[in-house]
């Protein structure tokens, strides 16, 4: 197989820290040298990485291709196109499918999708419970020998307690994560929006924090109870990033991660009625934003996801209640993460790690770093190439992003999945 | 900034969606050009030209006699050829989406849509989607606005009491879920009204209401000192269901305007109500029968108040 030369960039790896000029070297699709050339390297493939930044390939906790049932939405083959213009080589997809991700017959059908797109990295979730309808438990070891990295509910809460614990007590059995989006059911009450001044102005359903605040704290109960593993998903609020703080400390094995929107949007956003920014959960107040930042500025959030959900144009046009929520949001991650790093709010390397080495860790995947012996998930960007949000540069199916038609700094030039080039930027004049 | 989907380059009324956004100046215009439309009623040929060969439709995916009668009169008695239209039943129904609809009756050639619909936002998305000739008025959207409603209660307050700046102003009820409180609450504030109080339990309150611009009480016999105007609101009977009130009984005895409570209020005081009214749950029938209650005063400056706006959102077209 080929052997690559990625050279003279500047390497940012924060799991084996190292943050210096070098060259990466490839072959057989395995990193097998970082700085150091090794003997007999004859490469078939140069990358010239100067003024470039090579770090691990993304790791995105969640995304929805909308494949299998909504192929009007999206594919598996636009949609990995997508991810790898945006650096992305490692995707956990949402079991919120049609069918749902509860059998092996589903499992490996994504399976199978994913070969065809000529992206093998993409790891389904499986459904915690039988279609998500939180009455019975999922065959959670057979969808794991199926490939299934974790289970989780989707946007779907598990509104019976018992069921909650004895699902989380069964996924421990089988030392199998639980990706878990805090949100009760009843004080969600079907809304659209955040309960604060907008929503009251606008007169728009709305959801409170506590319909987040109040699933995690029960969840943190029930870790402490089962021992389960669990990962919590885009979190909103400021309490939340308070209970996983006070969680952590408690000496609880829990980790989070956020939507990139919600670390750059808030509730003042969706004025007065714009669809795009039509999110679950919903984009909250200025407070809220900040506490994320914070959150993973600290650590408390280990985590950037991109919550990656692209829509057809009829799904955002209606009256902003009937809109559906998501943003295609997979091209944005890097430079929404970079302008974090501009505004002083994180470092790079803590910027990369969140979305490499941080949410491979969750995943216990041998991915988001660029260990000698690991698959070469790539990813080389150049930080001061501007770029507009349009239809030349994007390529998801789902044009639903509140930030098209903005310009944003850095952006990926190659990524590289287990050593194949699966994006590289053309040069433009 | 979004809301100058109201208006036209040069500041003139396009749609009317919402009061938010509309300066104070438009609001009054408003006013003063009812106030020349009140008289024609009293005439023996009810109608002016303004509108002659315009087509007005009345969209009304939610159900309603007073607001849709009041509409139509106002087109009619402007010459305007008025088409109305309860979708609920027919359209949507059958799984045709609400732009689809738009579109269809676009293509009838149409100047105007009246837009009732039980989401928020729907006038809005309307406004947005259609051609750039046609107004499009909001009729009432969900728990978000229905400005016309508001403005026929800022008329018919500035008929009697002339003045803003000094009132006092309580609004009680489910505000939670009223656009008309909405409405109500943002044209007060812009016309200067000196202090406005909304009256309720917590559970008929929306988060943050206070930066609406309201004081907040959530007793009557409190709330009511020292106001001279009241503006009531309906309750649904469906608020019982879903656990947001005990009984209808108790909010009579909590909420309910009795002649006792009335009262409280400036012996000057007036009496609103947007209809239809719940006798014996949230209005006494003595007080919404009353010397006080301006209620069917309300109903009548409904049509001056929707020829104006309709004639002004129209008249953008000329130029």
């Amino acid at each position: 197989m080929s052997q690559i030369h990625i050279k003279q960039g500047h390497i940012v790896d924060p799991v084996n820290n190292i943050n210096r000029v070098g060259c990466v070297y490839i072959a057989d699709g395995k990193i097998i040298s970082v700085t150091r050339e090794p003997a007999g390297f004859k490469p078939d493939t140069i990358i010239d990485a100067q003024h470039k930044i090579v770090c691990p390939g993304f790791v995105d906790l969640s995304t929805r291709l909308r494949e299998p049932g909504q192929s009007r939405k999206a594919t598996f083959k636009s949609e990995t196109a997508a991810a790898a213009n945006g650096g992305v080589t490692t995707m956990c997809l949402q079991p919120d499918t049609s069918p749902v991700i509860d059998t092996p017959a589903v499992a490996e059908l994504i399976k199978e999708l994913a070969k065809n797109a000529d992206y093998p990295q993409i790891y389904p979730i499986a459904a915690l419970t039988q279609k998500l309808e939180g009455t019975e438990l999922s065959a959670m070891l057979t969808l794991k020998q199926a490939g299934c990295m974790a289970v989780g509910n989707a946007n779907q809460p598990v509104r019976n307690l018992l069921i909650l614990r004895r699902a989380m007590e069964y996924a421990a059995s089988h030392d199998m994560l639980v990706m878990f989006r805090p949100n009760d059911y009843w004080l969600g009450n079907n809304g659209c929006a955040h309960e604060g001044a907008v929503a009251t102005r606008y007169g728009l359903p709305s959801i409170p924090e506590a319909a987040e605040t109040i699933a995690l704290a029960q969840c943190l109960e029930l870790v402490e109870l089962t021992g389960c593993r669990v990962h919590f998903g885009q979190l909103s609020c400021k309490r939340s990033v308070i209970k996983i703080h006070q969680a952590k400390k408690y000496g609880l094995h829990v980790s989070a991660d956020v939507a990139v929107h919600q670390l750059h949007l808030t509730e003042n956003d969706i004025i007065p009625f714009d669809s795009n920014y039509h999110v679950l959960p919903p984009l909250r107040t200025e407070a809220d934003r900040q506490y994320l930042r914070q959150g993973l500025a600290s650590g408390t959030i280990n985590s950037i996801c991109s919550d990656h959900q692209p829509h057809d144009k009829d799904a955002k046009l209606g009256a902003f209640p009937e809109t559906e929520p998501g943003v295609s949001s997979v091209e944005t991650l890097l430079p929404l993460m970079l302008k974090l790093v501009a505004q002083r709010i994180i470092t790079l390397e803590q910027g990369i790690a969140s979305l490499s080495g941080n949410p491979a860790r969750v995943l216990r995947i041998k991915s988001g770093a660029l260990t000698v012996g690991f698959a070469a998930d790539v990813c080389v960007f150049d930080p001061e190439l501007d770029w507009q949000v349009n239809a030349d540069n994007w390529k998801s199916q789902g044009v639903n992003t509140p930030f098209w038609g903005q310009t944003f700094k850095g952006r990926v030039t190659q990524t590289l999945q287990a050593g194949n080039i699966i994006h590289c930027l053309e040069k433009s004049g | 900034m979004s809301e100058n989907l109201q208006l036209n380059s040069e500041g003139k009324l396009k749609h009317f969606l919402s009061i938010e956004g509309l300066p104070k100046s438009l609001l009054t215009e408003i006013l003063d050009v009812a106030q020349s439309f009140v008289g024609i009623g009293d005439h023996q040929i009810k109608k002016v030209p303004l509108l002659r060969g315009k087509t007005i439709v009345n969209l009304f995916f939610e159900n309603s006699t007073r607001t849709r009668t009041t509409f139509e009169l106002a087109a009619n008695r402007l010459s305007a050829d008025v088409l109305s239209m309860s979708i609920s039943t027919s359209s949507t129904s059958k799984g045709e989406s609400l732009l689809d609809t738009i579109r269809n009756l676009e293509a009838m050639y149409v100047d105007m849509f009246v837009v009732r619909h039980s989401i928020s936002g729907a006038a809005h998305f309307i406004a947005q989607q259609t051609a750039p000739h046609i107004s499009v008025i909001n009729a009432g959207d969900g728990q978000h606005a229905h400005p016309t409603q508001a403005m026929l209660d800022m008329f018919t307050i500035r008929q009697i009491k002339k003045d803003f700046s000094n009132l006092r102003v309580a609004i009680i009820g489910d505000i939670l879920h009223s656009r008309v409180a909405r409405s109500q609450i943002q044209a007060l504030n812009t016309l200067g009204t000196a202090e406005i109080r909304v009256i309720a339990p917590k559970t008929l309150l929306p988060a943050h209401v206070e930066s609406l611009g309201v004081k907040v009480s959530h007793n009557l016999t409190a709330g009511l000192k020292d106001i001279d105007v009241i503006m009531m609101l309906r309750l649904q009977k469906e608020r019982m269901t879903s656990a947001l009130l005990p009984s209808e009984s108790e909010y009579f005895k909590c909420f309910g305007l009795t002649e006792d409570k009335l009262k409280i209020a400036k012996p000057d005081a007036i009496v609103m109500h947007p209809g239809p009214i719940n006798r014996g749950v949230e209005i006494d029938s003595k007080v919404a029968d009353g010397p006080q209650s301006v209620i069917l005063k309300q109903v009548s400056n409904g049509i001056a108040i929707r020829m104006a706006i309709m004639a002004m959102a129209m008249q953008k077209q000329g130029g």
